[in-house]
């Protein structure tokens, strides 16, 4: 364990602090940040680790939420519905990794872009089951008054992403990060030494599906109803990349920091600028992709002072 | 008689998905940037034909010559401008400023134009013409007619002209073309600016068929994506296979599946492609 991962740790311990600062607005936000920490917490492991573009995440968090969804409305205990999905999100990611992994570059984005409709439709068409474009209800969890209700959610997400976060830090020093980060950098050679490729994206592409899932899950509880167009909102498999890339690739301090930075730019934006915020999101975008194409990890405040001195 | 019609309808659709995807593709194939503004640049299209129709009463075809020009000039200075800092950059890069401008681009659209669905109607109404028991609109008809001779009109383009050959040449080999003394930048703008003015066209042809509204660009962006993956990269014959392939599988999915399963169909065949078939149904080696 690095100190990066350690001041990690750290950062997540601190966000668990929050309900101590404030009432349901806190709350959510903490909630939305432990979300999209999720996020980008789980598409760093394919995207920043073994550098496949991944827009898979917003498939993956909509057939998560689906499933806890309708696993509750049969009468299942939150818990054991999130365990589940957790694990068929595992294992249905891991079996999809096998074939669309077999893509690169741009084919493998387009692939993985393609889930998100594949499974929107097949969620619409399966009415029975789903309710169709009329969305699902979700029965209460625990139902003990509001502001109980949000500090649960809160901890709920709260604990999946302190899981995350430790599972991603132990794929980093492990084998499997060592393996991946080689993949990243020249596939065919770490094939050649007899590195199994195929089994170690697999892999990677079922963990960064499975806590998304999850997290999916427990939003779906939290906010008692869903639709396609909500769960399956492609702008899920956009963020984490924009998060990631603003934060830094492949660091998983830099990328939760990225997640919580554009979360705040998400309020602050939303708040003042309801009508025209995607197009604000996107003129962020541009400006952090041609001027701060490495993240905000590769600013260095030396480089300020010598332009200071400079000037 | 079914059977007929509906391969009638796959030839006339696919025609117009062609006309979609072409520019995306010469784009891909060139640039190798998977330009997701391509579908808003489509809607646009369709609202200055609507616009232009509802306020100055300029048929369509007119609208076809204005559009060309002022689409090729707006891409190409987005090309230099923005693009062009980070063309070498990873594919996640160029992928995300695309989206980040398909955003500012949409919610501008959005903005103006509102959500709403408009519908461009032509006054007096084209009517439709039948042979036996097969009908097709006429309005259908003539712009298909209208998308073949835009992608034949690209298909000489680069075959027999300067730029055109120059195109082909940076798109099969970058580094050769340099030391031809080819300006790739140049060619890259150029060939960004042909995709854009293609997608404004197909959006004035989309406009007299299709309801125009701006949450209709990811449907036309996702059938691009298609037949692009489905027909090969940057091949006019290719999106024309792949076009017509497309609308087939569609059809007959809608008659024997029923017109919700047309999308979850088409995905499928995608997937099957990208996995079996990556290279398309016309080879990946230059346009022709």
């Amino acid at each position: 364990m690095t100190r990066a991962h350690l001041a990690l740790l750290v950062l997540i311990a601190v966000v668990a602090s929050l309900p101590l600062f404030g009432g349901a607005y806190a709350l959510r936000v903490g909630t939305m940040a432990c979300m999209y920490a999720i996020f980008a917490l789980s598409w760093n492991v394919v995207g920043g680790f073994a550098g496949y573009p991944s827009f898979a995440t917003a498939a993956f968090f909509g057939l998560g939420a689906y499933a806890t969804g309708i696993l509750l409305s049969k009468g299942v205990s939150l818990s054991v519905a999130l365990a589940g999905t957790l694990m068929a999100s595992f294992l249905l990611a891991a079996a999809l990794g096998a074939v669309l992994l077999r893509l690169r570059g741009h084919y493998f984005a387009i692939a993985s872009l393609s889930l998100v409709e594949v499974f929107r439709e097949l969620v619409n068409n399966a009415t029975d089951l789903t309710g169709g474009g009329m969305g699902l209800n979700i029965p209460l969890a625990s139902g003990s008054g509001i502001l109980a209700d949000a500090t649960f959610f809160f901890y709920a997400m709260w604990g999946l992403l302190v899981l995350t976060a430790l599972v991603v830090i132990a794929v980093s020093v492990s084998k499997l990060g060592f393996g991946l980060n080689c993949i990243r950098q020249n596939e065919t050679a770490a094939n050649m030494v007899g590195l199994n490729a195929t089994l170690y994206k697999s892999i990677a592409f079922g963990l960064s599906a499975c806590f998304v899932g999850s997290a999916g899950g427990i939003y779906a509880a939290w906010v008692h109803y869903i639709d396609p167009s909500d769960v399956f909102d492609i702008l899920y498999s956009v963020k984490p990349i924009v998060m990631a890339l603003v934060g830094g690739l492949g660091s998983p301090l830099g990328v939760v920091c990225g997640a919580f930075l554009y979360l705040g730019l998400e309020e602050v934006v939303w708040r003042n600028y309801i009508q025209i915020h995607s197009g604000v999101l996107g003129v962020l975008i541009i400006i952090l992709l041609l001027f701060l194409p490495h993240g905000l990890i590769s600013l260095r405040w030396a480089m300020f002072w010598r332009k200071v001195k400079h000037v | 008689m079914l059977a007929v019609q509906v391969l009638i309808n796959a030839l006339v659709l696919g025609c117009l998905y062609a006309c979609i995807a072409i520019g995306f593709s010469l784009v891909w194939g060139v640039l190798n940037v998977i330009n997701l503004i391509h579908g808003s640049f489509i809607v646009l299209g369709a609202y200055l034909a609507w616009g232009a129709y509802q306020w100055a009463h300029v048929s369509p075809w007119y609208a076809l010559l204005i559009a060309a020009p002022l689409f090729f000039a707006f891409g190409y200075l987005l090309q230099r401008l923005l693009l062009n800092r980070v063309i070498s950059a990873p594919v996640l890069v160029t992928l995300t400023l695309t989206f980040g401008l398909d955003l500012i681009l949409n919610n501008a659209m959005i903005y103006y134009f509102k959500a709403d669905y408009r519908k461009l109607t032509l006054s007096p109404p084209t009517g439709s013409v039948s042979l036996f028991d097969v009908v097709v609109p006429v309005d259908r008809l003539i712009a298909t007619a209208a998308a073949l001779a835009l992608t034949g009109l690209l298909y000489l383009l680069l075959r027999r002209s300067k730029v055109g050959r120059a195109i082909v040449a940076v798109r099969l080999d970058r580094d050769a073309a340099v030391l031809m003394g080819v300006d790739v930048k140049s060619i890259y703008a150029i060939a960004f600016g042909l995709g854009a003015a293609l997608a404004g066209c197909a959006g004035v042809l989309m406009a007299l068929i299709f309801p125009i509204s701006p949450l209709t660009s990811s449907a036309y962006l996702g059938k691009a994506f298609v037949v692009c993956v489905l027909g090969g990269l940057g091949s006019v014959s290719g999106a024309l296979a792949g076009g017509v392939l497309l609308a087939l599988v569609e059809g007959i999915g809608s008659v024997y599946l029923g017109p919700a399963h047309a999308t979850t169909l088409s995905f499928v065949l995608l997937i099957i492609f990208l996995v079996v078939r990556p290279q398309g149904l016309v080879g990946r080696k230059g346009f022709e």
